[in-house]
Parts: structure tokens; sequence; C-alpha cells
């Protein structure tokens, strides 16, 4: 194919997507026979290297590609079951009496937020319905901006919208600090000597939710959103081990296996790992958001990714057999 | 055409340069590129000016008399003097501050977290299992006793990985194996994640094509 044909085609199906009626849509059947074209067009690719015809790294982007758009039009139900992990952060945080003072750390950025950011709409919609006093904070510099329009998401809601919620009386954001994990450790004693001021520029001392505030243990739980460092790691080493804080999370994937340790020692009190876990995590505080879409994109990227790996093995077998005959 | 749907078409066109590098390096994508990475350096700098220099130090030591603050402002600016190249050396100073702090404080919380309470906890758990009637848990601890101590004989190099111990450090091989697939997996999903995110943006808010 000569360059201008690619070009041709991406015009082409970018005018199409344009001009095709709004939303799209289409029906479960649809949506299984689509399915079923996906794999049989995986399985054509198996027996094709098998066969000895190595197919080019674009057309896995093309496999790809369409894995992660085609479910958005797609009507399919997902199975769900919430995992002990997020069970046990949904059950601290529903154990919160109302008035209970929570710490938001949000310590991440834009390129973390499919992951993070429905965590984050689904804690603070919760945390406001059930009239939890929230205080945010960020060791990322765009984390309290992300804050920010988690809020803006919640207030929009009818039910939250109704209650009237006033910044520094509800909720209050402290903004960014930097010092990493030595802002956690000063915290421990005073944090008003982090932030003396919030996001606003309004005195620590003057803002009604901080009254009383002195250090953690005025605290009753934390909740961290961490996408790396500093994050949860940092939280756990110094929040909970040397002043007893209670800790809940939400992290990226990548970072998850890096925090499961703390899990089983109870050092973190839940959970919630990558989007399956923010799927779940939306699921239990019945606080559906993006992540319940999001979930059916990433099963079926992942299916076709598991099936590379297939294919990517019997192209490594197909082509040690060749060299062995080649050889012999 | 407001505001919002200029940046909405700007924001798609960049993801679009961006995503071309699949098909192969071009100049439309080392142009969204530079952009990038242009606005990135000036966002930090831009956030740590009015952050640390302004709303911390300026305020700080001017508006509210903090004089303790000045310490930092000068270990600052001798970092700063790595740019003079004769006066450089005074660059070592603050760097040896922060690297003698983070090493203190690092060295105690990850002595007393990771290696003193994991292993509490490792043992206690194990034992209290026992008496606890749950074989699934049972079973659970057993299978972390087990990769903890077989993963510690893999690395413990000073005996020759031959016959039993051999055998016990190919164990621990096999654990430090499935650590791996596991923490891949969960990278794999990461970056799913993040093209997701991109291909949901350009489906529903450019494209309006998803509800």
């Amino acid at each position: 194919m000569k360059k201008y044909q690619y070009w041709l085609i991406l015009v082409a199906l970018i005018i199409i997507l344009v001009i095709v009626p709004k939303p799209l849509e289409i029906s479960p059947t649809a949506s299984v026979i689509v399915t079923i074209l996906l794999g049989l067009a995986l399985i054509w690719v198996l027996v094709l290297t098998i066969r000895g015809h190595l197919i080019g790294r674009r057309v896995v982007f093309l496999f790809i590609g369409a894995s992660l758009a085609l479910p958005f039009f797609m009507n399919f139900e997902m199975p769900f079951k919430i995992s002990p992990e997020v069970k046990t952060l949904y059950d601290a945080l529903a154990k919160l009496p109302p008035g209970s003072k929570v710490l938001a750390a949000f310590d991440y950025d834009p390129p973390s937020a499919p992951e993070l950011q429905p965590q984050a709409d689904a804690f603070m919609a919760y945390a406001f319905k059930h009239d939890l006093k929230v205080i945010i904070m960020g060791l990322w510099p765009q984390g309290p901006q992300q804050a920010d329009m988690a809020v803006a998401k919640a207030l929009r809601q009818p039910e939250i919208r109704a209650k009237n919620l006033r910044y520094g009386v509800d909720y209050v954001n402290l903004g960014f600090q930097s010092g990493n994990e030595f802002v956690i450790q000063r915290m421990g004693t005073s944090f008003s000597g982090m932030f003396p001021r919030d996001i606003y520029n309004t005195d620590y001392n003057k803002i009604p939710i901080l009254n009383g505030v002195e250090n953690f243990s005025n605290i009753d739980f934390v909740f961290n959103l961490s996408s790396g460092y500093p994050g949860t790691v940092e939280w756990v080493q110094i929040a909970v081990d040397r002043y007893g804080v209670k800790l809940g999370a939400g992290n990226t994937a990548v970072q998850a296996p890096s925090v499961y340790p703390y899990l089983s020692s109870r050092r973190l009190t839940g959970l919630a790992g990558g989007m399956s876990g923010a799927w779940q995590f939306e699921l239990a505080t019945q606080e559906p958001g993006k992540a319940s879409t999001y979930v059916l994109p990433q099963t079926f990227s992942h299916t076709v990714v598991i099936a590379f790996i297939i294919i990517g093995n019997a192209a490594l077998i197909v082509g040690y057999r060749r060299s062995k005959r080649g050889e012999a | 055409m407001d505001g919002a749907v200029i940046g909405i078409w700007l924001a798609a066109l960049l993801t679009l340069g961006i995503m071309s590098f699949v098909y192969r390096d071009n100049l439309y994508y080392k142009i969204c590129e530079a952009i990038f990475i242009g606005i990135s350096a000036g966002y930090w700098f831009i956030t740590f000016f009015w952050d640390s220099l302004y709303r911390i130090a300026w305020i700080g030591i001017v508006h509210e008399g903090r004089y303790v603050l000045l310490g930092g402002v000068i270990l600052g600016a001798m970092m700063l003097m790595r740019l003079f190249g004769k006066i450089g050396w005074i660059a070592r100073w603050p760097l040896a501050f922060i690297v003698g702090a983070t090493a203190g404080l690092k060295m105690m919380v990850y002595f007393t977290t990771n290696a003193m309470a994991q292993i509490h906890d490792t043992v206690y758990d194990t034992v209290t299992a026992f008496s606890g009637g749950d074989l699934y848990n049972l079973i659970g601890r057993l299978v972390i006793l087990l990769g903890t101590v077989t993963g510690l004989i893999y690395f413990y190099f000073s005996k020759e990985h031959k016959g039993i111990f051999g055998g016990v450090a190919k164990v621990g091989t096999w654990f430090l194996m499935i650590t791996f697939g596991a923490s891949f997996g969960y990278t794999v999903m990461s970056r799913m994640s993040l093209l997701l995110g991109r291909i949901e943006f350009l489906l529903t808010d450019w494209l309006k094509l998803v509800k």
C-alpha cells in the first residue's frame, strides 16, 4: 500500500465518524456478532502465524485499537463481584459516622486519571452524601486540581446539591505541597505547618472545618489516591506506621502489586487497584461512573493481549522448529 | 465556536498526533511531542514558582515573619550555583543535605515497615492461621511463608545453589517469576487504561459517538 492510501483511509474514517448518527449504539445481537468476528479474526491471525506468515506490528495495534473502541458501542452486561480488598475499603468508609473528618490525599496527575478519577468521583459523592467532612491535599501538583474536578462533579448531583454544602465548612482544598514524604512526616505534628493556607490563600486557622485539626490524631480516616512516588507506600510507611493513621487507598494498576503486601499485613485498610478496582469501588459505593463504562473495553483489550501472547508464542515455536529443520 | 470546542479539537488533534507514532515516527508526532514536553516543563516551573517560592517562601518570610524558611531559600539558591562553572561545588552542600535527610528517613521507615513489620506479620499470621480453622486462609498464609523463605534463599549467595539448597532456591525463582508476571500483567492493564482514557475522549468529547 502506498503512503497516500493510508492517509486517504484515515481521512475517510474520520469523515465517516463525523457524519455517522450520534450517539451510536449497537444492539446486543450485533454486539455478539462483532465479538465473534473479532474472535474469528484473531483465530485467522493464529492460523496465519502457524503457517509461517507473520503479521506486522501495525496489525497488532489495529486489533488493540478496535478492542478498546468497539465495546463503547456495545450492549453487554458484565458479571461483577466485589473483591475483599475493595469490600474492606468500602466497609471502612461505611463505618465512619456523619461528621467524621476524612483526609483525601490526591497523589496523581491527568495521565493516571482514567484509573483514578472514577475512584475520586465515587469517593467524593459518597462522602458528601454521607456527611463526611473532606479535607483535600496533594503531594503531586495536579492532584488538588483533579480533586476539584471530582468535587464539582459530585456537587452537580441533585441529592448533594440539596444539602447546600459549603466550602470551608463541609470540605476544603489545602492544595499541593512539595516535599514528598517529608510533608507526611511534618503533618504528623502539625498540619498548619505544612499547609498554612488553602488554595484560595485563606489562613488555616480561619477555615471552620479545620478547627481542632492539629495533626493525624484529629483525622478519622485517610483516603489516598496514588499513581506512584510519593504515594500510598509513603503514606503507609509514615502516616500508618508512625502515627497510627487508618488508611484506605486507590491505586493505579502499575502500583497495586507493590502495595498488596501492606494489605495482607493490615497496614492498609482496603485497596481499589486499577480499573477493575475502580469499577468495584463504584459498585460498592453505588456511584456508577466512568469505570463502569471502561470495564468492558478493558476486558476486550485484555483478551486480545492474551490472544496475541498465545500467537506470539506460536510464532516462536514455529520459528524454532523451522530453524531446527533448516539446521538438519 | 467557544473556547471549550477549540480546546477539545486541539486536544483531539494532539492525541491523534501522538497516536500516529504507532504507524511510524513522523513530523506530526514530533511537533505534538515537543508541545507536550514544553508545556509540561512550563507547567512544573510555574507550579513550583507559585506554590513554593511565592506561597510558602515569599509570603511566609515577608508577610508572616517565619524566618526559619530562609534556610530553605538559601539551600535552594545554593543548588542553582551549579549553573556557574567555578562555584558549582557549592551545589553539593544542599544536595548532601537532601541525600542525608532522605536516607535517614528512608532507612528508618523501610527497616521498620518493610522489614520488621512485614516479617512479624508473616510469621504471626501463619501461626494464628493454624488455630483459625479457615483452611483457605491457612493455605494462603503457608504459600506466602513459602514464597518469602524460598525467595530469601534465592538471594543468599554465600552458599552455592546446589543440592537441596539449590532446589529450594529454584522454588524461590518460580515465586519471583510469578511475582514479575503479576506485576507485568498489572502494568499492561494500567497502560491499557491510559489508552482507554484517550479513546474514550475521542469517541465521547470529540466525535460525540458515545453518550
